[in-house]
């Protein structure tokens, strides 16, 4: 069984949400990155995203944009980002950490070789976000023989037929994309991501976790009455650029902590209540 | 890296020369190039455009409406102009230029504008976004969707917006709205990269103009089509004036629009050479250039698998070219694949080569060529004097230089 799928079978047991954090591995420093890892999960993550920089991030907004270019200021590569997670596994075996990128630095180290570093390094999955189940089965292969998750994304405009093709390739878990946009977008309709996680969870018996939209406790709260996991990305990100701006790059691990606790505390309350669906 | 081309390449050769061509495949695959290679926040609105571009592309109404606008809008056929003083003094080959610098707008590029906005026109959609790097495609989006009435905004690097004054201003008086991108290189790709997440966001009413042959199928085979204009006429023209076909069809390749325009309708001629010339910049050894399909490898941008310029880690590298159109580290899929399959030859030329043959056909002909084309004129005047005078080279004059004074009185040490 994979970390991943061990993760939420526990949360599942205990009736309680995910709460997935992703950050961009290197921004603003290979260093803060490592300690942050640690600290988010002290803080009540279960599952860690972790951005790998990408010239060109077709998917991502400005505030995740913003913080690629700072990681690649620093020269930060995808075998750092691999580095960065076997790091993080010498004392941490348990959170599972999942990578979030573009295909082309993948196959510029090859997709063999990368699946087999990946595993080496400890990562249990990959969410490639250009790459849809129809490309690259190759590298699908590749993944999967190291025995890695791979994630898919999942759209408010993705038909049965499309939820369908995902549901064949994809495993761990599926990362629903609550709002028509980049990352970093702002509105977020319970009612509607509700439905659409029906129609999700009627074809792919994979838990749904939910991202894009999320910025405080509230929308948290609300996203953990309906998904299985709560993802929060650009929210983390942006206070982490505005602590790289002004210097206070070591306060980082300490002031998203306390964010993602407070993210935390509002899910338990929510999970406790008993309206987990 | 060199595996990786050669893997991509293998079996490839002898598909391509089989005659009829019908490349891309139903997943918009030029042998392995091509392709969808997006997010799953884009695949609704690329299949939904997919099917509207094939539906409409065999309606006879549509297409009725389209060949009214090319002949009364844009002022086509454009003519094939015989440089007989340019032929005489390079003492070689005959050179034929198609003029696409006659059309409206000044360039190829409103071939391709006036289709996609009729098509999305005929889909309902009311908000026009175009990516623009010299600003040609940015002013032929703004200039149709004045006249269709449709809202435009235009995203333009922050650098190219600085170099472009003129277009920034043309696309403003038209109505559009030019929005300067600072992320990245601020050049033409984050251009193309901040169009991406406008149309994701707003795809309910936003149809997205892509000017080139490159991004997620099915643009790079729709805008193919509505280029191909260029190569059905200059054919039919060549053979009406020469009573045969050119031994050489060559154009400058960015993106590779015109080129590809030119090209499409000659695939099936095995005796006619095609060759495509990308931007050599300072020279190829510089490594400060805009030649993908020269120097580059394949992987994947922007929605495609194609040549492109990238660094050790995987990264898009920061290109350079004296012309802003040639500026993209990337190059349309069909491109990587006739290079592949050698039907295309693609060499590159220098800004100072550019230069040159820009003052040239100035000079002898009288016309004054836009700095992309200049690139293909650069290479057509290196191959001229090698073929016999009764050979021919068909050159798409694809724009014409009146955006370009600045940087060429630049170049002579004059401010405009």
């Amino acid at each position: 069984m994979s970390r991943i799928q061990t993760r939420f079978e526990y949360l599942h047991a205990q009736g309680r949400t995910a709460l997935i954090p992703f950050i961009t591995a290197g921004d603003p420093s290979p260093a803060v990155t490592l300690e942050l890892m640690h600290r988010m999960v002290a803080a009540g993550a279960d599952l860690i995203e972790l951005g790998v920089p990408f010239s060109d991030p077709i998917a991502d907004g400005p505030v995740i944009q913003r913080a690629t270019e700072r990681a690649l200021a620093q020269g930060v590569s995808l075998r750092d980002v691999l580095g960065i997670v076997r790091r993080f596994r010498e004392t941490d075996s348990e959170t599972p950490v999942v990578l979030m990128g573009y295909l082309n630095p993948i196959e510029v180290m090859g997709n063999a070789a990368f699946a087999e570093a990946a595993r080496e390094a400890g990562l249990d999955g990959a969410l490639i976000v250009d790459v849809p189940p129809e490309e690259s089965h190759e590298l699908v292969d590749a993944i999967k023989a190291q025995g890695l998750d791979l994630v898919y994304l999942l759209a408010p405009t993705s038909d049965a037929a499309r939820i369908e093709a995902i549901a064949e390739v994809a495993s761990g878990f599926v990362y629903y994309v609550s709002v028509k946009g980049v990352t970093g977008a702002n509105t977020l309709d319970i009612d509607e991501v509700s439905a659409k996680l029906d129609a999700i969870r009627a074809r792919i018996a994979l838990p749904v976790g939910v991202g894009f939209g999320i910025r405080d406790a509230a929308t948290a709260a609300q996203v953990a009455r309906v998904a299985d996991a709560v993802i929060v990305g650009s929210a983390l990100v942006g206070r982490i650029e505005t602590l790289a701006e002004q210097g206070q790059a070591t306060r980082i691990p300490t002031v998203i902590g306390d964010f993602l606790g407070e993210l935390r505390a509002a899910i338990d309350a929510t999970d406790n209540g008993g309206q987990h669906g | 890296m060199a595996t990786r081309a050669d893997d991509l390449a293998q079996g490839v050769p002898s598909a391509l020369t089989a005659a009829p061509y019908q490349w891309p495949d139903a997943r918009g695959h030029f042998g392995p190039y091509g392709g969808m290679f997006v997010p799953e926040t884009l695949m609704h609105p690329l299949t939904e455009l997919r099917q509207a571009y094939e539906r409409y592309l065999a309606d006879a109404d549509f297409l009725r409406e389209l060949d009214a606008d090319l002949r009364d809008y844009v002022g086509r056929p454009s003519p094939v102009y015989h440089a007989e003083r340019w032929s005489r003094e390079l003492s070689g080959a005959q050179l034929f230029l198609k003029r696409e610098d006659l059309n409206h707008t000044g360039a190829h590029k409103v071939n391709n504008t006036i289709g996609q906005a009729l098509l999305a026109r005929r889909m309902g959609k009311t908000r026009i976004i175009a990516e623009t790097g010299a600003g040609q495609h940015g002013v032929a989006s703004a200039t149709v969707a004045a006249r269709l009435g449709l809202e435009c905004v235009v995203y333009m690097g922050e650098v190219d917006v600085a170099r472009q004054e003129a277009n920034v201003y043309r696309m403003r008086l038209l109505g559009a709205e030019v929005v300067a991108v600072k992320s990245g290189t601020r050049t033409l790709k984050d251009a193309l990269n901040e169009a991406m997440r406008d149309w994701v966001t707003n795809v309910d009413n936003t149809f997205y103009i892509i000017g080139t042959v490159a991004g997620p199928h099915p643009y790079p085979a729709m805008v193919r089509d509505f280029q191909s204009v260029i190569g059905r006429e200059a054919r039919a023209q060549m053979i009406e004036q020469t009573g045969r076909l050119p031994d050489v069809v060559m154009a400058c390749v960015g993106g590779g629009s015109n080129a590809i325009g030119l090209f499409h309708p000659f695939i099936e001629d095995q005796e006619v050479a095609m060759i495509g010339v990308e931007a050599a910049g300072d020279g190829l050894a510089t490594g400060r250039h805009a030649a993908p399909l020269c120097a580059g490898e394949p992987g994947v941008l922007h929605g495609n698998r194609t040549y492109l310029m990238e660094d050790a880690n995987g990264q898009i590298r920061d290109t350079h070219s004296i012309s802003a159109g040639l500026d993209y580290p990337g190059v349309g899929p069909e491109h990587a694949w006739l290079k592949d399959s050698g039907r295309a030859q693609y060499v590159a030329v220098t800004d100072d080569e550019a230069l040159a043959a820009f003052h040239g056909l100035t000079r002898t002909e009288g016309i004054i060529p836009a700095l992309e084309t200049s690139h293909a004129l650069a290479q057509a005047a290196k191959l001229a004097p090698t073929l016999r005078k009764d050979q021919s080279i068909l050159i798409n004059l694809s724009g014409r230089g009146d955006k370009d004074m600045q940087t060429v009185a630049r170049m002579d040490g004059l401010e405009l």
